[in-house]
């Protein structure tokens, strides 16, 4: 096969590539450039977006021995990714950008790209497995699981790629229970990013701080911060940069009457209002999402005549997954339902992407629209 | 000569027999089109670089090692001199084109200013290259200078209109002028001997980067009355890592590089004896050989074209027609742009046909920038992201061309279309 791999600069997407030239593809490496103004050097941790990073990826294909290109896409990528992120904050949502990133950048525009261009596949250093099975009468199902590595597992942010995209993409690593073990793959082959640091934060957000790029990009709203009983009990410079859950940062002045921790409970950008409350304000148990996406055979194999079926759900990339029953509703099946029957789940945002799961395999996600106690 | 009955073969030597141990043949390395990037050592200047090679020896230092090293070196000053109608102090050698072209930027701004402080403006074309533009730019937010780009036309020639109308209102004020001989993208010859008239009338010094011009065009440094020239070793069949800056001795010059005080003064640093020896080899048959050569590739250049315009009808040629304007196009270049594809989609279905070309612009971290000589010519953005630029030289071949043509509608084609669905820039 013609495979295009992902070449970020770090280790993982090193390897994948590797991988797949041993596994006897004809591959070639593709740099993304995902910013018009990238640093120069690596700073912090952010692991992809610097000229560094892009000689990383190239010393790596030069490696390799295959050919190397750069491509822009920093346009598309401040129109989707950066876009919905300001967009999403500004509506008092909680955006994950690496969500919109695989569903707008690596698996639309650079997969679309790379079809047209004649590739057959793109391989990422992704921590997930692609699962295909045939039924013998050439029909061939293809499943997303989890990884092995459950500390890496990146299928809650792959999730949103939805099963026509997975005919099309290859997870070389999807078989690696550690990063260990990936490092020494990188050593042994002689890159030299096996010892390179993982990247954490968001990659267009210099220092992490995306409180000060939500300002800088959105300005200053200075409004009010309320208890529940609509008592002022702090100021804030834009409701936009809290977030459902929060805790810390809130810089109220007054303890609350008991005493207890405050957590944001609401933001209300209608009124440029973040309103602050315990605990168990934040505790829910329904959930309901939106821009559904349903991998093959879910619906009707697993569905009971309601519609309900078992499952557990996931609302962050490394939050711990929760006993659930889900099901499809709206007219094309676009909404997420679902009831926790186990224990409730804290701070769920809006905007936020929940993925359903049985055991390792991603069932569907959605986008949160709404979560409540009932 | 003949010229048709040759554009199969390439001229005796270069690229031809590359393996030096002369026992397996060449592989096959594709349709190299990009000759304006680098081009073959040929195999006169790749002995006479290892002959040197072999030798120990200092070109300053005194002894009988040194002064065999020196002897070399002025040798290859004599050479390169009577090849390009320059004095043999005329000569002073660099470590690149890009060296060369910074120390005449640098050097005539510095050594011009300490004259008459009021000389802060820098005249240089839209269309120079980064070596000449970066060292003007750098200038300009380091020591005070000012940069003047001058406009060109739709086929990159340089608005001498606009030139005179500079120089008649602030030439007491202006440092330099620097207009490249002919262009690296496009091809483009420039009016470098009319640069020269209306800037001495002003007497105002100019320099001409003459590195895509030199073995392809006829190039006399004295003829032409610039007071600067650069010329570079790989791209004409010496090695990378060597040039010469071509300075008349009256010329106020400071030096970049500060040291030993080698090259008079301008230029420290020890010489590279066997690159230095390899690249007068190279320039001087460069220069013996230009009229030949320069008309087989012209002659391989135009059924390139040809072919091209028929392949991809909607195609656009950049820069001066060869058929309407024949001196005004460097002979072995090539330029279009397909509206609608991108630089990369287009460079990497090429490679993969085995074909290699060129963008022919800068690309800043791998990533292609739309061409600042395209959008100066007027080229629109959307047709300027799509531009290829091809490139011959003395191993160039009918083969070659006839691979590029097989390969481009489909290349074209799929561009197109991933320029509609990838990226979203299109």
């Amino acid at each position: 096969m013609k495979v295009l791999a992902a070449m970020s600069g770090g280790v993982d997407s090193a390897v994948a590539a590797a991988l797949a030239v041993e596994a006897g593809h004809d591959v070639v490496g593709v740099h993304m450039a995902l910013s018009r103004n990238r640093d120069r050097f690596r700073t912090g941790s952010r692991g992809c977006c610097s000229i560094e990073d892009a000689g990383d990826a190239r010393r790596a294909a030069d490696v390799l021995g295959i050919p190397y290109y750069v491509w822009d896409l920093s346009e598309t990528f401040e129109e989707t990714v950066v876009a919905d992120f300001l967009s999403e904050y500004e509506a008092g949502r909680t955006p994950n950008p690496c969500v919109r990133c695989n569903e707008h950048i690596k698996f639309e525009a650079l997969l679309d790209k790379a079809t047209a261009l004649g590739f057959d596949a793109v391989a990422t250093g992704h921590y997930a497995r692609i699962e295909v099975s045939d039924d013998g009468a050439g029909e061939v199902a293809r499943e997303l699981h989890r990884s092995p590595n459950t500390a890496k597992d990146q299928s809650y942010v792959l999730a949103v790629m939805g099963p026509q995209r997975l005919a099309r993409a290859m997870f070389p690593l999807g078989g690696f229970a550690t990063k260990d073990e990936v490092r020494a793959e990188a050593a042994k082959r002689g890159l030299s990013v096996s010892a390179k640091p993982d990247s954490y934060d968001i990659c267009f957000v210099a220092d992490g701080d995306t409180r000060g790029f939500l300002r800088e990009r959105l300005g200053s709203k200075p409004g009010e911060i309320v208890d529940t009983s609509g008592t002022v009990v702090g100021e804030h410079d834009g409701a936009y940069a809290y977030t459902v859950g929060q805790r810390k940062g809130l810089g109220l002045g007054r303890p609350a009457a008991d005493g207890k921790a405050r957590y944001v409970v609401d933001v209300q950008t209608s009124t440029n209002t973040v309103v602050v409350g315990p605990a168990e304000l934040l505790s829910v148990n329904r959930i309901a999402g939106e821009k559904a996406i349903w991998f093959d055979g879910v619906l009707d194999a697993l569905s009971s005549d309601d519609g309900w079926f078992a499952a557990e759900v996931q609302v962050r990339a490394h939050g711990a997954p929760v006993p659930a029953r889900v099901r499809a509703a709206g007219p094309a099946s676009d909404t997420m339902e679902i009831e926790l029957t186990g224990e409730p789940l804290r701070g769920v945002a809006a905007g936020q992407s929940v993925v359903a799961y049985a055991g390792t395999r991603v069932l569907g996600q959605a986008t949160v629209t709404a979560a409540r106690r009932a | 000569m003949d010229v048709t009955a040759s554009l199969t073969e390439p001229a005796a030597g270069p690229g031809a027999e590359f393996a030096i141990d002369g026992s397996e043949p060449p592989p096959d390395t594709g349709a190299y089109l990009d000759h304006a990037a680098t081009t073959p050592m040929t195999s006169a200047a790749l002995a006479a670089f290892v002959e040197h090679a072999r030798h120990t020896g200092n070109a300053s230092s005194l002894h009988s090692a040194g002064r065999a090293a020196r002897r070399t070196v002025e040798e290859s000053r004599e050479t390169v001199a009577a090849a390009l109608g320059a004095r043999p102090s005329e000569v002073i050698f660099t470590a690149s084109g890009t060296e060369a072209d910074n120390l005449a930027i640098k050097g005539m701004f510095w050594g011009r200013r300490a004259e008459d402080k009021r000389r802060t403006r820098i005249l240089v074309s839209a269309v120079e290259h980064h070596a000449v533009l970066d060292p003007a730019f750098w200038l300009a937010g380091h020591a005070g200078a000012q940069v003047i780009l001058l406009p060109v036309d739709a086929e990159g020639r340089l608005d001498l209109d606009a030139l005179r109308a500079e120089l008649a209102e602030h030439h007491a004020e202006t440092a330099l002028v620097s207009v490249m001989w002919a262009n690296n993208e496009v091809g483009t010859v420039q009016p470098v001997q009319d640069v020269v008239r209306i800037a001495r009338h002003h007497d105002i010094p100019v320099h001409a980067d003459a590195v895509q011009a030199v073995g392809q065009l006829p190039v006399d440094f004295a003829a032409s009355g610039a007071d600067a020239m650069t010329v570079s070793g790989h791209k004409l069949g010496g090695p990378a890592g060597v040039g010469a800056l071509l300075a008349r001795r009256d010329l106020p010059l400071d030096a970049v590089l500060h040291g030993g005080g080698q090259e008079r003064g301008v230029r420290s640093g020890t010489l590279d004896v066997p690159a230095v020896a390899a690249f007068a080899v190279a320039v001087r048959d460069a220069v013996a050989g230009r009229e030949a050569h320069a008309a087989r590739i012209a002659a391989l250049r135009d059924e390139l074209v040809a072919h091209v315009r028929d392949a991809v009808p909607d195609a656009i040629l950049c820069g001066p027609d060869p058929q309407a304007d024949p001196g005004g196009r460097l002979p072995g270049n090539a330029h279009f742009a397909f509206p609608g594809a991108e630089g990369d989609s287009l460079l990497y279905l090429l490679d993969s046909a085995g074909v290699q070309a060129s963008t022919g612009s800068a690309c800043q971290a791998g990533v292609p920038q739309p061409s600042h000589v395209l959008l100066a010519m007027g080229v629109p953005e959307t047709a300027a992201r799509g531009a290829l630029r091809f490139s011959l030289g003395t191993t160039s071949t009918r083969d070659d061309v006839a691979r590029l043509v097989a390969a481009l509608p489909q290349v074209v084609e799929r561009a197109r279309a991933a320029g509609l669905v990838g990226g979203g820039r299109s």
